[in-house]
């Protein structure tokens, strides 16, 4: 029977889908476009910090594990709670977590406090910088986590790539001893080995559409003489030792002396390879060394020398800047207890003990002959190369931009385009881009 | 009639080709589980493994601390919480809800059925931002309860429609008389409906298992230590920018693909029921 | 099934399940009651609070330009995001790889899939462990199955490169992921690889479910059986094949696990897929804004092809809707 009065009852399912239509509006004119937005605060200087950083680059996770013991201990009311991701996961659960103030300690890479710094991100930490460290750091150090002169972080694990030769493979081809000075004494050298049948493909890079292939380009083109920007800050690489650097990419490739699957090496292909005896020179950061004389990974411990990157035409020979930083997270509530983290974890006295995983940021190290003495062959390439160094561009887009050149770089070195056309296009498409 | 033998012998041909290039990565990653480093970048490769080491497997079920095979171990217990808890809940809440909806008639019903289709077929990507600010907004980022959150929204509308098409075909008169016999609504849907639609049940706990314990994108955004990461996160993980140990790729993936194999073989006749519309045949 | 079921049919004269009335002709005298209502309430609450509010959001912020996790000023900004994209050329690259991703995919999985599926359902002696094996690389896990293939198709150290040399088939190791077409070419090797199964034990139901009477009489008719393949069988497995066809495409849409296994989206973004560029700009490049327009043009996309997927349905083997 119908209930004559049922129409003035809302039914069930009236009440379901009003109920969640009011629901829906308040949330929506509750919540701004991206949702809370925390501001940071100091803290107590006390209690939980999180951290975040790389897993198995320059400072091992047992490394850091080492060093935040140590740092508890000598804090004991502060503990940390540390996260390790891969590299390529570390930009986006950066800005994926700094929505939420997830983390309070974060490692970054030297391309990345322009970004993070317009974004709010990372937290200016000029003002905590004790006054001498500006002359006790190297300059590579410094700059790392600088932009438009306030600090947003400190340097840690310098790092630039050096040149790794197999000075066996080399002997067999009947190449001199010793370090070779110019990038046209490695093709000479890679010659003989590919002619002498010592090995197929002398030469390996980390060629595959990721910022390791930029890091090489820019190691590349700062022997060639280029530059990455002119001083107006709109990009030149498609002019001089730019080009040149990319077309002789391309042509180490075209004569069968680079590996051609370099476009799809990542650095630890390279090593792989190199340790392998599948490649008799190559680049690649501070950590390759010591792997390459672990026997349980490497056909070839004890052939492996290291120096600096050779030189272009230009007579430069400019290491790329590889280093990271740690930042504080604008939106930790701890920022007080993070500083203390970062300075135990940046302080000379831990850097000093994994001198061979990473360099250390101070200059005083490198005078000490105990540091210099666990990595005696990269110290003193190191010594050489840190004062000559090349970074990629300090701007807020760069990661866009990055990605815009790494695929014509990738066109020309599959041969898809002329080195000047890629760079060109290259050009067109980054410029939009660089304002920011 | 007996088919004659030369069609017997290109048939058993034809299954054996097939399951070789079916087991042949399998069977590779198997040896290359056991394999040292050193064989793994061998040239010429070496198949059987010189030394077999089980260096791996013991890693990730006693190793401690924070190296990678330990986070695999907790990535499993993250995983089978995470997926048993999705599986229970998502089915409860789908059985009770199909039912209703079987029972209900309203006007928006067949639309709303079709809102619960559609949402599983959405894109994660889509739903990526404004979740991953709520769930920080309720402090569930990198936590187990958010995911299991996140996995039951995604997967009780479809459970929802399957089990509402089976419960929709079944006479009404079936209910009522179970009623006269003296059952509560609910008793009835215990007793009769569900075990003729046990076909659509098991489809059900099949992809609520196989979602929960494969979703990678909302697990890598949503949780970032060993408190809550699920095993594809951990696996993606093992490729460090310096180091990729394949045979630890291989050996943590053959563990984390045991429990949905044997859950496939099992229920590997109810599978196709659920995505042909809620009706299996046979 | 429960005997209370067998008892009811007996003594009340119910019909069995399966042979019930069409929907339409049943007659519901009861309004609906709470306990209904209360049932189906966490539903609800689920499928509206997660999936429905933050897909209300997700076009919000689409309105907007977003250009930080953190931002504290974000301008109205209309249809701009939707015109960037429909204006931005790597939009359409990975639009036409996705669909090339799709059809070639697709394709193989559907002729695969058939292959199988025949021999599914043909004499087979261990029938048994050949279906067992055939569902082995579907339940496989996406991330294993991409961290599989990206090992075995590896340049330098892959499994493949080394079977194929050994055997003196190629002369020496091949860069499979290398170029960006041939990389694209492994994604959909990868995918056809692990998805083929499902295909085909869904073609499998739509086989068996045809009476095999029909096959006699047409062998009585003279028909061999690759005759009565193509008359007989295709057409009675339109429905399924046409299912499959849709549900792959909508998978197809939203593939993104492989690619960030196996490739990354490289080489040269040669395998960027639409879901995996709207990954890329919304989290590596920050842009919010148009990273929301984007996913709303996927779902669009996708609920145009539900729409089908639906129809298809209806048309096919069963509705109750």
């Amino acid at each position: 029977m119908i209930d004559p009065s049922a129409h003035l009852i809302p039914t069930r399912r009236q009440v379901l889908l009003g109920g969640m239509g009011a629901a829906s509006a308040a949330l929506l004119a509750a919540c701004s476009v991206t949702g809370n937005s925390s501001k940071g605060s100091g803290g107590s200087g006390k209690g939980t910090l999180q951290a975040l950083f790389m897993q198995q680059a320059g400072y091992s996770t047992d490394d850091v594990n080492a060093m935040l013991g140590r740092f508890h201990s000598a804090n004991p009311d502060i503990t940390v709670k540390p996260t390790f991701v891969t590299y390529e996961a570390l930009h986006n659960k950066i800005v994926t977590a700094a929505a939420a103030g997830a983390y309070d300690v974060v490692l970054i890479d030297v391309i990345w406090p322009a970004e993070f710094a317009t974004t709010s991100i990372v937290a200016d930490v000029s003002s905590r910088y004790p006054g001498d460290w500006k002359t006790a750091m190297l300059g590579g150090a410094l700059a790392t986590a600088e932009y438009q002169d306030k600090f947003y972080g400190v340097g840690w694990g310098m790092d630039t790539k050096f040149f790794y030769r197999n000075s066996q493979q080399l002997k067999q081809a009947g190449v001199a001893d010793g370090p070779l000075e110019t990038w046209d004494d490695v093709l000479a050298a890679a010659r003989a080995l590919k002619s002498k049948g010592v090995v197929k493909f002398p030469l390996a890079w980390s060629w595959s559409q990721a910022e390791a292939l930029m890091c090489d380009y820019t190691q590349l083109l700062g022997a060639f003489g280029g530059t990455f920007l002119y001083d107006s800050g709109k990009l030149a690489i498609n002019t001089g030792g730019g080009v040149a650097a990319l077309q002789w990419m391309r042509q180490t490739i075209v004569d069968g002396l680079t590996n051609p699957a370099s476009t799809t090496f990542l650095e630890a292909d390279v090593q792989k390879t190199m340790n392998e005896g599948q490649a008799a020179m190559g680049l690649n950061w501070t950590y390759y060394l010591a792997t390459s004389k672990d026997t349980t990974q490497s056909k070839v411990a004890g052939q492996i020398e290291v120096q600096q990157t050779p030189a272009g035409p230009s007579g430069k020979r400019p290491g790329v800047n590889g280093a990271m930083a740690l930042s504080i997270s604008s939106g930790s509530k701890n920022q007080d207890a993070a500083w203390k983290l970062i300075e135990h974890l940046t302080s000379e006295q831990e850097l000093d003990k994994y001198a061979s995983s990473a360099l250390p940021i101070w200059k005083d190290s490198y005078t000490k002959p105990d540091v210099v003495a666990s990595a005696p062959a990269t110290f003193d390439a190191a010594k050489a190369q840190l004062d000559d160094m090349i970074l990629r561009p300090g701007v807020k887009n760069y990661n866009a931009i990055s990605q815009a050149i790494q695929v014509e770089l990738q066109n020309a070195l599959l041969g898809k385009k002329p080195a000047q056309q890629a760079l060109d296009d290259a050009v067109k498409t980054a410029t939009p881009l660089m304002q920011g | 009639m007996t088919p004659s033998l030369r069609y017997r012998v290109f048939i058993h041909a034809s299954a054996l080709l097939v399951s070789v290039v079916i087991l042949a990565p399998f069977a590779w990653m198997v040896l290359a589980s056991v394999s040292t480093p050193g064989d793994l970048i061998a040239r010429p490769y070496h198949w059987w493994p010189q030394d077999a080491t089980l260096s791996r497997y013991s890693a990730i079920v006693h190793g401690s601390g924070t190296d990678v095979a330990s986070a695999f171990r907790q990535s499993i217990v993250n995983s089978t919480i995470v997926a048993g808890a999705t599986v229970v809940i998502s089915t409860v809440v789908g059985v009770l809800g199909g039912y209703a909806f079987a029972m209900l008639r309203f006007r928006f019903r067949r639309v709303t059925l079709l809102v619960f289709l559609v949402t599983y077929m959405l894109p994660p990507i889509a739903l990526l931002i404004p979740l991953y600010l709520m769930l920080s907004a309720l402090g569930l980022i990198n936590t187990k309860l958010g995911l299991i959150v996140v996995y039951c929204a995604y997967v009780t509308p479809f459970v929802l429609w399957i089990l509402a098409n089976y419960f929709l075909t079944l006479p009404a008169e079936l209910e009522e008389a179970a009623r006269v016999d003296g059952c509560s609504r609910l008793g009835a849907l215990w007793r009769v409906m569900l075990p003729i639609a046990r076909p659509g049940l098991f489809a059900t706990i099949m992809f609520a298992f196989l979602l929960a314990w494969d979703e990678f994108l909302y697990a890598l955004i949503f949780t970032s230590t060993g408190a809550a990461k699920t095993i594809p996160v951990a696996i993606a993980d093992f490729s460090g920018r310096y180091d990729t140990d394949f045979g630890l790729v291989a050996s943590g993936g053959l563990i984390a693909s045991v429990p949905p194999v044997l859950l496939a073989i099992a229920f590997q006749r109810y599978v196709v029921g659920g995505l042909a519309g809620g009706a299996v045949k046979g | 099934m429960a005997d209370l079921a067998q008892d009811l049919v007996t003594t009340h004269g119910v019909s069995p399940p399966g042979s019930a009335p069409p929907p339409t002709q049943r007659k519901w005298t009861r309004r609906p009651g709470w306990t209904a209502t209360l049932m189906l309430l966490p539903a609800a609450v689920v499928v509206f609070g997660v999936v429905v509010y933050p897909m209300l959001r997700t076009l919000l912020i689409s309105f907007f330009e977003v250009n930080s996790a953190v931002a504290t000023s974000t301008p109205f900004v209309g249809l701009r995001n939707y015109a960037d994209i429909l204006a931005d050329r790597a939009f359409w690259s990975s639009v036409g790889r996705t669909l090339y991703f799709t059809v070639v995919s697709t394709g193989l999985e559907l002729t695969f899939g058939m292959a199988i599926a025949l021999l599914l359902n043909a004499p087979l002696r261990l029938r048994w462990l050949f279906r067992a094996i055939v569902v082995l690389p579907w339940a496989l896990p996406t991330v294993v199955n991409g961290a599989m293939w990206r090992g075995v198709l590896n340049a330098q150290y892959g499994s493949l490169n080394a079977l194929l040399t050994q055997l003196h088939v190629l002369p020496d190791y091949h860069s499979w992921l290398g170029t960006p077409f041939s990389a694209l070419n492994m994604l959909v090797i990868a995918d056809v690889w692990k998805t083929t199964p499902l295909v085909a034990f869904f073609l499998l139901s739509g086989l068996q479910s045809i009476a095999p009477d029909i096959y006699e009489s047409a062998r009585v008719d003279g028909a061999g059986p690759v005759r009565s393949f193509w008359s007989l069988t295709l057409p009675l497995l339109l429905p399924s094949v046409s299912i499959v066809l849709i549900l792959r495409t909508i998978d197809a849409f939203k593939v993104f696990d492989l690619v960030y296994v196996l490739t990354g989206g490289g080489p040269a973004n040669g395998t960027q897929t639409i879901a995996f560029f709207t990954y890329a700009q919304a989290f590596s490049n920050q842009r919010f804004g148009f990273g929301s327009a984007l996913a709303d043009v996927i779902v669009a996309c996708i609920l145009v092809l539900s729409a089908i997927y639906l129809r298809a349905l209806r048309r096919g083997e069963m509705s109750v809707l």
